[in-house]
């Protein structure tokens, strides 16, 4: 029996790998520009054939700054983004307030708000408060993207922790707070990576706030601004340009090959409902 | 929020304290809603301040005659409608509304279509079938300012790889990203972008539908087209519904894909990257625009709010 379905189902693995690498090209492209010699890049060698690692060595020391400066503004935004969504999404789900429907709706519009009307309303008031090209503001800025997806992922999870635990420790005199922080989190851990994990890149994959609210911010700009900066320039270099990109892929792997449940769990959140 | 714990609730009361909020009603109520606002409040001035005041911001500007100048004179007189009335008026306009209509509806049609055949194509197991359908993910988390450097490069009218493919077949090369054709090219991104965002929804979809009606259907005979047409893609109509909808909000407001491509010029310019253009005086408009961008925002805000209705409407026509 098990053989049999195994015969039957090879010519899908076939057809699977040939699907996955038809997506996968352009990123395949990528990588072999990076490390194609500069003379040779123009006559589109399948693979490296001319190979060199001199885009890379000029790339690493030029993107360095940009790529510190992207980790800090991840962080800082993975850190906000739980820090407001975790709450909010625990009185959502768990305790009584007023007005929940009318927020859970505004919660839904935010996410389809468009990035340009946020930017542009954004930089009227950075000009303001004056923090224009800072990192706190970008970091404010990006976790827009995130946090109305935190809270209703969130919210999602713990409408579903069973009522008996919160009362149980609620019996054993627990106020709100210790049995959000002591009982709740523990068991929504999985949520937090997930919703961190997606501002962290979102946050890191975000060119449009960079871009306006952030542009004048010297070496404290993030990588996609460095990238930005290669296809502005007038004669483009397609190696170094390439390689950026390949660096600038790097956490995405990463987080793929670490945590690849998280992010199909967060893919499918708050679009499906089982 | 620890002043609730003022007596031992008994367990019905508990109930109460953490259960439905339909039931709160009576009288233990306060405490529980001070704490409820308690946890919300961070949410709740984050959303007035970096929410609310934003868009109250762009409405206001959409409304007011904005220059440059005003951010040293501080003058922006109030014009009403006006702007609007000079936008909406402007050839650009519906030549570009026609454009974003177009990039929006051959995106969705060919990223569900595709997406929805993968979806079907995974949705029995076979060797390896998992890593796959995760490797397929990676497309869409990569930034998208990588991909879309790497699409300019791979359309490159004189030695992109897509042209020396189409050359094998006698094919003249393609100016992809011409004035004329950009639009076409911008798609083709936005599309392969797209795919493993339907991919993944649909494919939860289809893993709702239970095993045993397919073993009915076969049972009575029913081949693999028929029973996709008349169970699979039936039963998967409110997946569908969803997915569809939040691919036309996501696309609507794309603009790094087209911008990093062709800086939305030529045929490429949608409402999205018109705005962000005279927002910012980049590309085409090399004039801030601030009033006249802050109206497509709206536009394009409006738009974003019908589509927040028609979203819950859809998802309480799934749960009945």
């Amino acid at each position: 029996m098990e053989r049999t379905t195994a015969r039957r189902t090879w010519w899908k693995t076939v057809l699977g790998l040939l699907f996955t690498a038809l997506m996968l090209f352009p990123l395949y492209w990528m990588v072999n520009v990076s490390f194609t010699q500069r003379d040779a890049i123009r006559s589109g060698d399948v693979f490296p054939r001319h190979f060199t690692l001199s885009h890379y060595a000029v790339v690493l020391h030029q993107q360095l700054p940009y790529l510190g400066t992207s980790i800090v503004v991840g962080l800082g935004t993975v850190v906000l983004t739980l820090v407001i969504s975790a709450p909010a999404a625990f009185a959502l789900s768990k305790l009584y307030v007023p007005g929940r429907r009318a927020l859970t709706f505004s919660l839904l519009v935010a996410q389809m708000i468009p990035a340009v009307v946020m930017a542009l309303g954004f930089y009227t008031i950075y000009t303001k408060l004056g923090i224009l090209d800072t990192l706190p503001g970008l970091i404010l800025a990006d976790s827009t993207i995130a946090v109305p997806f935190g809270v209703m992922l969130f919210t999602a999870f713990m409408s579903g922790i069973p009522a008996e635990l919160l009362q149980a420790a609620h019996i054993d005199g627990a106020s709100h707070w210790r049995t959000f922080r002591s009982v709740v989190m523990p068991i929504a851990r999985n949520s937090a990576v997930t919703v961190g994990l997606f501002a962290f890149l979102w946050a890191w994959s975000d060119f449009l706030f960079a871009s306006t609210l952030n542009r004048d911010g010297g070496s404290l700009r993030p990588i996609t601004m460095g990238l930005y900066d290669y296809i502005g320039s007038q004669n483009q270099e397609w190696g170094p340009l390439m390689a950026t990109a390949v660096l600038a892929s790097i956490p995405t792997a990463l987080l793929l090959l670490v945590a690849q449940r998280y992010v199909a769990a967060g893919v499918t959140a708050g679009a499906v409902k089982d | 929020m620890s002043a609730t714990v003022d007596r031992v609730p008994t367990p019905e009361s508990s109930t109460e304290r953490f259960g439905a909020a339909d039931t709160t009603r009576r009288r233990h109520l306060r405490p529980t809603v001070w704490a409820g606002l308690g946890f919300l409040a961070p949410l709740l001035v984050y959303l007035a301040i970096f929410y609310a005041y934003p868009l109250y911001e762009n409405v206001s500007m959409s409304l007011h005659r904005f220059t440059r100048a005003t951010f040293v004179t501080g003058l922006a007189p109030f014009v009403g409608l006006d702007v609007y009335r000079e936008v909406i008026s402007s050839p650009l306009f519906w030549s570009t509304v026609r454009q974003t209509a177009l990039f929006v509806v051959v995106s969705l049609v060919f990223q569900y279509a595709i997406g929805l055949g993968l979806a079907v194509f995974f949705q029995r197991h076979f060797p390896i079938s998992g890593v796959l359908r995760g490797l397929f993910l990676v497309p869409w988390l990569l930034p998208i300012i990588v991909s879309a450097t790497t699409w300019q490069w791979m359309m490159d009218a004189d030695s992109g790889i897509l042209n020396r493919f189409l050359g094998l077949f006698g094919v003249d090369p393609i100016w992809w990203l011409n004035a004329q054709h950009s639009l076409m090219s911008v798609t083709i991104a936005n599309i392969w972008l797209g795919i493993p965002f339907n991919l993944v929804i649909l494919y939860s979809g289809l893993q709702n539908i239970p095993a045993d009606l397919y073993e009915a259907a076969s049972l009575d005979g029913a081949g693999a087209w028929r029973q996709f047409w008349s169970l699979t893609f039936p039963l998967l109509r409110p997946v569908s519904a969803i997915t569809l909808l939040l691919g036309f909000v996501y696309t609507l407001k794309v603009v790094d894909i087209i911008w990093i491509m062709t800086l939305g010029t030529g045929s490429s310019q949608t409402l999205a990257t018109w705005a962000y253009g005279m927002a910012f005086g980049k590309g085409a408009s090399s004039i801030i625009r601030y009033s006249q961008a802050s109206v497509l925002g709206t536009i394009l805000l409006v738009i974003a709010l019908v589509m927040g209705f028609v979203y819950l409407a859809a998802q309480r026509r799934q749960e009945d």
